[in-house]
C-alpha cells in the first residue's frame, strides 16, 4: 500500500515541478472460441488446439512520462490465457517493460528496457511486434553520444528479454555512423552524400556442453556504407560473425556472414530499386540452445515484397538464416494523368521480382558430412549459386482512378514456394501458385464508401485453390462493416468455407473491432515475422486507444 | 503501534487527490517528442527540427506494405495543392518500414508522385514515444508543435474531417 501511495505522490509532484506529459495506449483482444464440426474443432479433438479454457485474452498498455530531457515509462501485459497461435511462453501477467531515460548535451541514457538497431539490423536489432508476440527487447543499459555534429556513437550491454524471463546470454555492444558531408567542412557542398558505419557485437554465454569445448564469447562485426547522389542511392552492409555452434546450426564451428546491397534511382512519378543479398550460417541468438523467433540479436530481412492481400500471405517467405542467396527487383511507375494510357486520373504501375536459392556447400572431406556437428561444416563459395531453389515471385499491380467515384486495383502474382525448406512442409515439396485479385473502391457519397475483393489463387499443390471475396462498407470517420468468406476446393479433402462477419468503431485514437467467424490454419507474417496459427471459430473482440 | 484507520483514509484521500490533480494537469496538449529519424538518404534528423512556419503539420505513420496508409496519402495528395493553399499546412510522412523495405521507401514515395516530407522511422523509437499501436496513425500539430488532434486508421473520406480540423487552427 505504502508503495501505491508513493508512487502517486510521486507522480503528481513530477508533474508539478517539470510541467511533463503524460502519454499512453492500450490494446486488448478478447476471443470466445466455438467448436466447429467441420474443421475438426472441438474439445473432443484435443489435437486440433481447442483451448478448455475457451475464452482467453491478450491485453497490453504503455504509460510513459516525458519531460524536455527525461523519459520514464512501463509496459504492463497480460495473457490470460495466450491467443492461439500466440507463442505459448507467453502465459500470464506482469511489468515487462521499464525504463529511464535523460539526455543532456549529446549525450542520451537509457537504463532498463529498450530497443535497438544498428545500421540494417543484421547485426543487431531489438524489437517488438506486439500483435505476433515477437519482442526481444533488451534489458541493462544504452548510451547514445554525439560529439560533434555528423558523428554518431552508440553502446548497449544487457540480456534480452524471452517471455517472462530473460535469456542467459549477456550482449555487449558498440556502433559508430559518421555523415562526411555534415562531419567535415569541406564536404558540405558536395553532391555525393556519404555515410559510413561500423559495428562490433559480443554475447557471453558459459559452456556446460558435456561434448563440445564451445566458445562462450562470440563476437561479430559489421561496416556499412551509404551513397547517395541526385536521384541516386546506393546502401551495402556486411556482416562478419565468428564461429558460433547452436541448436539452430547444428553446433558447427563455422564462422558466419551476411552481405545486403540496395540500389535505387527515382524521380517524381517513377521510383526502381534493386536489392541482392547472401547469408551463410548468420543465426545469431544471446543463448544458443534457443530456436523460432526466440533471444535473436539480429535481423535478418527478407527480400521479397511483403504482401496484404489475404491470399497472398498463404505462401509467405521467411529468411532461412543458415544460408540463402537472392535478388529482387521493384518497379513503381506512375502513367502521367491526361496521357492516352493514363488517363484522366493517371494509373499506377507497380511490378515487382524476387527469388532465393540455396548457397554453395561443399564437404570439408570425404569422411565428413555437409553441417556436421563439431566440425567447420561445409565450405561455400562466396559467388556461387547453390542448385536448390526456394522462392521466386513475380507480382503486377495495376490500379486506375476510373471517375470520381470509383477506382479498381488488378493485381497477378505467380509465386514458387519450396514449402519442404522454407515451412517444412512434409509432402507439398515445391508449391506453384498464380493468384489473381481485383479490388475495386466505390464513393457512394460524402463519407460513404464500399470496397470489394475477389481473390483467387490456383495450385495443384498442398490445399489447392482458393476463392475469397469480400465487401467492406466504411462510414467515415467512425463505422466499418464487413463480410468475406473464403473458399478451399480442388483438393481431395473437405471442401471448407471460412465465413467472417466483422463490424468496427473508430473514434480519434480509439478503436473496437468485432468480428464473428472461422479463422484459415496458416502462417502469418507481420513485419518480417511469422507465426503458426490453428483453424479456430469463434467471437473476437479488439479494443485499441492511446492518450 | 498500528496506524488509526482514519490516518490511513485520510493518507488515501490525499494520494486519490493528488493523482487526479496529476491527470488534471494533464489538460495541457501533449507537445510533440523529440526522436531521432533517418532521411531518405541515411542523415539523421531530429524531429525538434521540424518547422512550417507556425502554419499546421501533419505527421502520418505510413509503411510500404500498409495499403490503407497509401490510400490515404494518395488521397491527401490528391488534394494537397488546395489544402496548402488554403491552410499553409505541411504534410510529413513517416515510414516504420525496416530494413526488408526501407530501400524501397523512396522509389515508393517518388513512384506515387507523393509530394510530401518523407522520413524513416526504422527501430519505431518515434512510433513508440508517440504511442502508435497501428498504422495509418495522423497526428495534427498547431504552430506550437502541440498534438491538437490524432486519429487511427483510415476509411476513404477521412481526410475531410482532418481538413476540418487543420482550418480550426487558422
Amino acid at each position: 500500500m505504502n508503495k501505491i501511495f508513493s508512487f502517486l505522490i510521486l507522480c503528481s509532484s513530477f508533474v508539478y515541478a517539470q510541467n511533463g506529459n503524460l502519454s499512453g495506449n492500450f490494446q486488448s483482444d478478447f476471443q470466445l472460441y466455438l467448436e466447429d464440426e467441420a474443421l475438426g474443432f472441438n474439445l473432443e479433438n484435443p489435437g486440433s488446439g481447442f483451448p478448455n479454457e475457451r475464452f482467453l485474452s491478450n491485453g497490453f498498455a504503455n504509460i510513459m512520462y516525458n519531460t524536455t530531457n527525461f523519459s520514464a515509462g512501463m509496459r504492463y501485459e497480460s495473457y490470460q490465457n495466450g491467443l492461439l497461435g500466440y507463442p505459448s511462453g507467453y502465459q500470464g501477467e506482469g511489468i515487462t517493460y521499464r525504463y529511464a531515460q535523460f539526455s543532456n548535451h549529446g549525450l542520451d541514457v537509457t537504463v532498463g528496457n529498450f530497443y535497438e538497431q544498428f545500421g540494417s539490423g543484421m547485426i543487431l536489432r531489438a524489437y517488438e511486434e506486439r500483435n505476433l508476440g515477437y519482442d526481444n527487447a533488451f534489458d541493462g543499459i544504452r548510451l547514445k553520444y554525439s560529439p560533434s555534429k555528423g558523428i554518431y556513437l552508440k553502446s548497449v550491454v544487457g540480456r534480452q528479454r524471452l517471455f517472462f524471463n530473460k535469456g542467459a546470454g549477456i550482449v555487449r555492444a558498440v556502433d559508430g555512423e559518421i555523415s562526411l558531408n555534415e562531419a567535415l567542412v569541406g564536404l558540405t557542398q558536395a553532391k555525393t552524400q556519404i555515410i559510413l558505419g561500423a559495428s562490433f557485437v559480443s554475447k557471453f554465454q558459459s559452456d556446460l556442453n558435456p561434448s563440445f569445448n564451445l566458445p562462450e564469447n562470440v563476437g561479430s562485426w559489421a561496416s556499412r556504407m551509404s551513397l547517395n547522389r541526385g536521384r541516386w542511392s546506393l546502401n551495402s552492409e556486411y556482416v562478419h560473425k565468428y564461429n558460433d555452434p547452436s541448436a539452430v546450426n547444428n553446433y558447427i564451428f563455422k564462422t558466419g556472414n551476411a552481405l545486403l546491397m540496395s540500389g535505387s534511382y527515382s524521380k517524381r512519378g517513377f521510383g526502381l530499386s534493386l536489392d541482392a543479398k547472401r547469408i551463410d550460417n548468420m543465426d545469431y541468438r544471446s543463448e544458443r540452445d534457443q530456436n523460432l523467433q526466440n533471444l535473436m540479436i539480429n535481423y535478418l530481412p527478407s527480400l521479397t515484397k511483403q504482401h496484404a492481400y489475404a491470399l497472398a500471405t498463404i505462401y509467405p517467405y521467411g529468411t532461412i538464416t543458415t544460408g540463402e542467396m537472392g535478388l529482387q527487383a521493384e518497379l513503381n511507375y506512375k502513367i502521367k494523368k491526361g496521357s492516352k494510357l493514363g488517363g484522366k486520373y493517371g494509373t499506377g504501375i507497380l511490378a515487382n521480382f524476387s527469388n532465393v536459392y540455396a548457397i554453395d556447400k561443399q564437404q570439408l572431406n570425404d569422411s565428413t558430412q555437409i553441417g556436421e556437428s563439431g566440425t567447420l561444416g561445409y565450405t561455400s563459395d562466396f559467388f556461387k549459386v547453390g542448385e536448390e531453389k526456394y522462392f521466386q515471385e513475380f507480382s503486377l499491380e495495376i490500379s486506375r482512378k476510373i471517375n470520381k467515384k470509383l477506382k479498381l486495383i488488378g493485381t497477378y502474382i505467380n509465386t514458387e514456394y519450396n514449402s519442404a525448406v522454407i515451412v517444412g512442409y512434409k509432402y507439398s515439396g515445391m508449391i506453384y501458385s498464380e493468384i489473381v485479385v481485383l479490388e475495386a473502391q466505390y464513393k457512394i457519397k460524402a463519407k460513404h464508401s464500399i470496397r470489394t475483393e475477389l481473390q483467387h489463387l490456383k495450385t495443384k499443390q498442398h490445399e489447392g485453390n482458393w476463392l475469397m471475396g469480400l465487401v467492406e462498407y466504411t462510414v467515415s470517420p467512425h463505422y466499418f462493416f464487413a463480410v468475406q468468406n473464403l473458399y478451399n476446393y480442388g483438393n481431395e479433402y473437405e471442401k471448407l468455407t471460412y465465413p467472417t462477419l466483422s463490424a468496427g468503431y473508430n473514434k480519434g485514437t480509439s478503436r473496437f473491432a468485432l468480428s464473428y467467424g472461422k479463422q484459415r490454419a496458416g502462417i502469418f507474417c507481420v513485419g518480417g515475422v511469422c507465426r503458426n496459427v490453428p483453424a479456430s471459430n469463434g467471437l473476437s473482440l479488439n479494443i485499441t486507444s492511446s492518450f | 503501534m498500528k496506524k488509526p484507520k482514519t490516518m490511513k483514509k485520510i493518507i488515501l484521500f490525499i494520494a486519490v487527490v493528488s493523482s487526479s490533480l496529476c491527470i488534471m494537469a494533464q489538460d495541457k496538449m501533449n507537445t510533440f517528442p523529440s526522436v531521432n529519424l533517418k532521411t531518405v538518404e541515411g542523415k539523421t534528423i531530429n524531429t525538434s527540427t521540424f518547422e512550417n512556419d507556425g502554419n499546421p503539420i501533419v505527421i502520418s505513420f505510413w509503411a510500404t506494405w500498409c495499403k490503407p496508409c497509401a490510400k490515404e496519402l494518395d488521397a491527401i495528395s490528391e488534394i494537397y495543392d488546395d489544402w496548402q493553399d488554403e491552410t499553409g499546412v505541411k504534410v510529413i510522412a513517416i515510414s516504420i518500414d525496416d530494413a526488408r523495405n526501407s530501400a524501397k521507401v523512396a522509389p515508393y514515395a517518388n513512384g506515387k508522385d507523393w509530394p510530401f516530407d518523407i522520413y524513416l522511422d526504422a527501430n519505431s523509437d518515434l512510433k513508440r514515444a508517440l504511442n502508435v499501436n497501428a498504422i495509418p496513425h495522423t497526428f495534427l500539430l498547431n504552430a506550437k508543435k502541440e498534438i491538437v488532434w490524432q486519429h487511427t486508421s483510415y476509411f476513404d473520406g477521412d481526410e475531410e474531417e482532418m481538413f476540418e480540423e487543420i482550418k480550426k487552427l487558422q
